[in-house]
């Protein structure tokens, strides 16, 4: 799948969370995303990044514009160097939280999008990698 | 003679102090960057003479230590010139070039003053370059505190305009909400209304997101704590606004407003407000 253009944006802070917002807004747009998709991604970002930021203890996120065909599509990789999520079934379960939160975030951002995967070591950290076509 | 470090200024400095102001001010003024819209002649010449004074007092004492006690006048110095300049408006270039124009002319006087030595010469040049580079570090450092704290003073003052609580009618108020909600901001919404609501005695308060571009989860429990809170002082709210693609995302998420009364408008919202505090709108029909 070819890749058009790629960036990493750091997350450590609510501000950087702001910012992975701003940058998926910009480059969905690029992508020619309408409005709902555009939010859909921009809110699958948001919780995806604030998971990195809350339970992974910061890490970044890998934004890339990648085209199949004539679609084209936003892939954001979100990657900690956390704990990690012992049971990633339990964590995908609406109501589930370890925390203060709803538990809808991870479920909710693999129904915001088109591609959804999760790589988590217990110590080591966790990966997830949503792709939203056009 | 102490030939080393930036001693050698001492000389320059002690003999030729008119001449070296008048050529640093021309430099300045020459500079691409020299805004006369934001600084008058005279406070420039002032401010560059007290700084000529300070250096030539900081390298009289012979101390090589830009952090030390003796260069504290100098940093003070340049502190309050950088602050203003932040203050001012003046970009981060502008404001260290105030150190940096001083280069060339004192380049030029050191070469005067050692031209039959050119070891000397290259010694000086190159220390009175480092002491200058540190002193516009310095100047660029103190600029980017001073507008650090300007733009969260902003953010701040920012937060307090963007949650206005307006009352609409006997009884009824309105939140307007306009922009992302972070944890801080929601925050100070949600007390602002609460304590709007104690203040009037309100029974409904009306939260409009038009204006909020996107609602992720945390959006969402602010906003779901807010109108439990609400109920528990005994008013209730009713969220208007909600836009296509943030209905769709909400569902998706799976956040649940079934418990919320919500409107499509603000206008549709304040008819029900308006109908549950017993008062209705007709059109006046009388002197038709
Ligand atoms: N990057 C991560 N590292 C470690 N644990 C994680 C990570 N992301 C999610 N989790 C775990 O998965 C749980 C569920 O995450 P999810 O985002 O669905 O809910 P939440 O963050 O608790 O609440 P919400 O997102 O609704 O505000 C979290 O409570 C946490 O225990
Ligand atoms: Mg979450």
């Amino acid at each position: 799948m070819p890749v058009l253009k790629s960036d990493t944006v750091p997350i450590r802070s609510d501000a950087d969370v702001v910012a992975v917002r701003q940058i998926v807004r910009v480059w969905s747009i690029e992508a020619k995303f309408g409005l709902v998709d555009q939010t859909k991604i921009i809110t699958a970002a948001s919780e995806l990044a604030r998971n990195t930021l809350e339970y992974g203890g910061g890490g970044h996120m890998f934004i890339e514009l990648v085209e199949e065909g004539v679609r084209k599509g936003v892939r954001l990789t979100f990657e900690d160097q956390g704990p990690g999520i012992a049971d990633v079934e339990q964590a995908l379960r609406d109501g589930y939280t370890s925390g203060k939160g709803m538990g809808l975030g991870l479920g909710g951002s693999k129904r915001l999008t088109n591609e959804f995967a999760i790589h988590s070591v217990v110590g080591v950290g966790t990966r997830v990698t949503v792709t939203k076509w056009k | 003679m102490n030939t080393t470090g930036s001693t050698g200024l001492r000389p320059i400095l002690e003999r030729h102090e008119s001449t070296l102001l008048a050529n640093w001010i021309t430099a300045q003024k020459a500079a691409p960057t020299y805004r006369p819209d934001l600084i008058k002649e005279n406070e420039l010449r002032d401010q560059c003479r007290d700084f000529l004074r300070a250096l030539m007092q900081a390298v009289q004492s012979g101390s090589q230590n830009v952090d030390g006690s003796e260069w504290q006048p100098v940093r003070d110095l340049l502190a309050s010139i950088s602050r203003s300049r932040g203050k001012q408006g003046f970009s981060t270039t502008a404001t260290a070039t105030f150190i940096f124009s001083l280069k060339e002319p004192l380049f030029q006087l050191l070469q005067q003053e050692y031209a039959n030595d050119p070891k000397v010469l290259a010694e000086q040049t190159w220390a009175t370059s480092v002491l200058l580079d540190r002193l516009g570090l310095y100047v660029t450092e103190v600029y980017q505190q001073t507008r650090d704290s300007l733009i969260q003073r902003q953010q701040e003052e920012m937060l307090e305009l963007s949650t206005p609580v307006v009352k609409l009618w006997e009884g009824v108020l309105a939140l307007p909400l306009i922009g992302t909600l972070d944890s801080a901001r929601s925050q100070t919404i949600m007390e602002n209304l609460l304590q709007k609501i104690v203040e009037s005695g309100s029974e409904t308060a009306i939260i409009d997101i038009t204006g909020v571009p996107t609602m992720d989860t945390l959006t969402a429990q602010h906003l779901l704590k807010t109108v439990a809170a609400a109920r528990l002082m005994g008013a209730d709210c009713i969220i208007s606004g909600i836009r296509p693609q943030i209905a769709q995302t909400i569902v998706h998420l799976g956040v649940d407003l079934s418990g919320v009364t919500t409107k499509a408008s603000m206008a549709d919202a304040f008819i029900l407000a308006l109908k549950r505090t017993g008062f209705a709108i007709t059109r006046p029909t009388a002197g038709r």
